[in-house]
């Protein structure tokens, strides 16, 4: 009887613990730094949206985008993001990685098909194919690919936009972004940013 | 590309130093502050309307029985609440217009985050909406953490009391927790994170019209006040399906490093204030010491084996990049995987199911040491407290002694009650994964649903699987389809059982312990702050390990790497 007493006086503890909870850490808490957030930074807050020439919201800025066509080709004139496995690419509303062991025959069978599609592409011998063309991440909305990447496709983009290749290589080293602090992360190129700066005026670059 | 070239390997390094410095800094000034906040006389403010509100008295002592019925009620109280917001998830406000969550995956969830847990059998984008997101999870982020780091305080009192029948009031640890630990530290990362572009609006999505045409709905939600306390409180539930590998979650490689540091903070600061608390911080260094160079060791090994990076993919690919993001690289993610699966976090920066055999063998051990190096809020104090007292008496059985520690003489019932502490997960997790395959039923969803990858990597998904949830973890090898009516049910068990068995165990540990008066040292007794005692201690926790899992891992990851 006491026992039960006892534990029916902690469960209504609990009950008013938990309501205290919600609304200090469930509600006061998220609204309180949503607030900050809006008023300090809202650009970040709102998910780094950006724009292009002509004022349209195109993407995020730390979210990946396939560039391709309607029918999954690569559009020539644009630099290629990493291979995703967020839906059917890129799906900003189903992030995830492949999941797929070292082992497995269609992780193998994926990379062999990506190194040839990404050889042909770029018209370069299949062993100079960097690691990161060859892979999804974990997100599946990758917004970088490596330097090495970028820099491979120079030519091509060069070639279907009728731009020296010089031109390219150096949008392409203005975008890079060094490691973090000079030496924390990898050093990577956004390739949205990279796309927008080739499709805005020349002057305005 | 390829191997890693000796600039990436020196980055890399310094990156680790980088943790390790901040750590190395940080840990006195918050394990003092620790040690003060739960034996300070004097409530704060705002403390004593939580008090009048919840009607505890705070200056009332309980024993470990009453202190154990308040962690058990609150948390069935919060499995309730949590299981009844998704429930009702349709006629919640910003439900983003998601339906209710089907009672077997609530159910799974709301154990999930009630125990520290988070794992997460449903994908976050398409199942929960934001009222629960905050309501339910991200408020048992916070309510799981402090139960956690309030169970460590009451066995440390049990070392430091003498001849005491009480181990402390639970409400008041669980409020000053919050207060006085998670809540003003959250607010700090969460505002660092915001500014680097982890998202916090009420949005809902934004569909844009990206360059080539197509569209693209992306996510928004308030993540950056969930992220902060995620990481903080070794929660580590995403707010999106790829967890900390998503931009929106953590966005630079300084957000990792900061998300890393979080992780570890209070971890790595509890044993200074088990030491300050038992007035010789030199018993907190020795703790701090094993759980530091086990980590070290861990980290080493599945840095070093990512950027071999063995394997058939790794090898035809050129390096072991799938399911790992561009800008945090091999050292970015082997950093945070050491960190996340050494603390009870689960958070993931990168796709465990796709390191190679052995890189991936490693955050499985990592659990299997039962989350001690340094281990989950509190939990990691508290289960290498009990490491400890096994120590001392394997090293009296050596000497043939009575064991002792911290002045306290282990007789029969504190040696049975930490036995039973470690026998309690591996019996979880070994049936658990046995049972998967031994009931025939069961064995053919698991193969035909379940299963992603095929062959021996299979068999370790489920091994990591209960490994995760029954140490309380949740990171996974997410190839796994865990929304089965066996995984949710069978995984739920296993948090259940393997968060609170052993929380009774160590509560009636402290109990027995600080009804005990000290003994005087003498020339006999083993000292428990010199290299001597770190090193038992350490091969201790490796040697229990390894003779209980040694054998399935032959079965999985072994076969895997080294056939």
């Amino acid at each position: 009887m006491s026992r039960t007493r006892t534990t029916l006086r902690s469960a209504s503890v609990a009950v008013r613990a938990m309501i205290l909870f919600t609304l200090v850490l469930g509600v006061g808490y998220s609204l309180a730094i949503t607030a900050v957030g809006q008023l300090t930074a809202p650009a970040q807050a709102n998910g780094s949206l950006v724009r292009n020439a002509a004022g349209e919201t195109v993407g995020s800025t730390l979210i990946g985008q396939s560039f391709t066509d309607a029918e999954g080709a690569a559009v020539p004139g644009y630099f290629q993001s990493r291979p995703s496995a967020a839906g059917d690419g890129y799906d900003a509303g189903a992030s995830s990685g492949s999941n797929l062991g070292p082992e497995n025959a269609d992780l193998l069978d994926a990379i062999g098909e990506r190194r040839a599609a990404v050889a042909d592409l770029e018209g370069v011998d299949p062993g100079h194919v960097p690691v990161d063309a060859l892979t999804a991440s974990a997100s599946g909305l990758d917004p970088h690919i490596s330097p090495a990447y970028a820099l491979l496709q120079v030519p091509r983009i060069a070639e279907a936009r009728g731009l020296p290749e010089a031109e390219v290589r150096d949008l392409v080293t203005s975008t890079l972004q060094e490691r973090d602090l000079g030496y924390l992360g990898e050093p990577r190129v956004n390739v949205l940013v990279l796309n927008l700066a080739l499709d805005a005026p020349r002057d305005e670059r | 590309m390829g191997a890693p070239s000796p600039a990436d390997v020196g980055f890399g390094l310094l990156q680790i130093a980088t943790v390790i410095l901040a750590l190395a800094l940080l840990h006195r000034p918050l394990g003092d502050w620790i040690a003060r906040v739960y034996t300070d006389a004097k409530d704060w403010r705002v403390e004593r309307g939580a008090y009048r509100v919840l009607g505890v008295d705070p200056h009332s002592e309980q024993t470990w029985q009453a202190y154990a019925r308040g962690v058990l009620v609150l948390s069935v109280v919060g499995v309730l609440f949590v299981y009844a917001l998704q429930r009702l998830q349709a006629v919640l406000p910003y439900s983003l217009g998601l339906p209710p969550v089907p009672e077997a995956l609530a159910f799974n969830t709301a154990v999930s985050f009630v125990t520290n847990t988070n794992w997460q059998s449903y994908s976050p984008e398409v199942t929960l909406g934001y009222t629960v997101q905050l309501a339910g999870l991200a408020v048992q982020n916070f309510v799981s953490a402090a139960v956690g780091i309030a169970v460590a305080i009451a066995l440390v009192r049990g070392f430091a009391r003498r001849g005491s029948g009480t181990i402390g009031n639970f409400w008041v640890d669980l409020i000053r927790g919050v207060t006085r630990l998670l809540l003003p530290l959250s607010v700090v990362a969460a505002v660092a994170l915001l500014t680097a572009g982890v998202v916090q609006n009420f949005a809902g999505v934004t569909e844009v019209t990206t360059l080539t045409g197509g569209s693209q709905t992306l996510p928004g939600g308030p993540v950056a006040s969930q992220e902060a306390i995620k990481q903080l409180g070794t929660n580590g539930g995403g707010f999106f399906n790829a967890n900390s590998a998503h931009p929106f979650e953590n966005p630079t490689p300084w957000t990792s490093v900061f998300e890393v540091l979080l992780m570890l903070a209070i971890p790595f600061s509890m044993p200074r204030a088990f030491g300050r608390i038992v007035g010789d911080v030199r018993q907190g260094y020795a703790i701090l010491a094993v759980m530091g160079s086990l980590f070290l060791v861990s980290l080493a090994a599945t840095t070093w084996l990512e950027a071999l990076g063995s394997g058939s993919a790794p090898q035809l690919a050129g390096g072991a990049m799938e399911g790992k993001e561009q800008r945090f690289g091999i050292f970015g993610s082997t950093l945070f995987t050491a960190a996340t699966t050494l603390t009870s976090t689960g958070a993931v920066n990168s796709m465990h199911d796709s390191y190679t055999a052995l890189g991936g063998m490693v955050p499985l051990v990592n659990m299997m040491l039962g989350e001690v190096a340094p281990g989950g809020v509190g939990s990691g104090l508290y289960g290498m407290l009990v490491l400890a007292v096994i120590a001392v008496f394997i090293g009296g059985l050596l000497v043939g002694r009575t064991p002792e520690y911290l002045g306290k003489k282990l007789g029969p019932r504190e040696i049975t009650l930490a036995s039973l502490y470690i026998l309690v997960t591996p019996t979880l997790v070994l049936m658990g994964t046995a049972l998967s395959f031994a009931l025939p039923g069961v064995r053919a969803d698991v193969e035909s649903t379940s299963i992603w990858n095929p062959g021996v990597h299979g068999l370790t998904e489920v091994l990591y699987a209960f490994t995760s949830a029954a140490n309380n973890n949740g990171s996974a090898f997410a190839g796994l389809t865990a929304n089965t009516p066996w995984f949710t049910t069978a995984l739920g068990v296993a948090m259940l059982l393997g968060r609170f068995v052993p929380i009774v165990l160590v509560l009636a540990l402290a109990g027995a312990l600080a009804a005990k008066d000290r003994v005087p040292g003498t020339a006999g007794t083993l000292p428990t702050h010199r290299p001597q005692f770190v090193g038992l201690l350490a091969v201790v926790s490796v040697v229990i390990t390894a003779l209980t899992y040694f054998p399935v891992l032959t079965l999985g990851p072994l076969a895997e790497g080294l056939v």
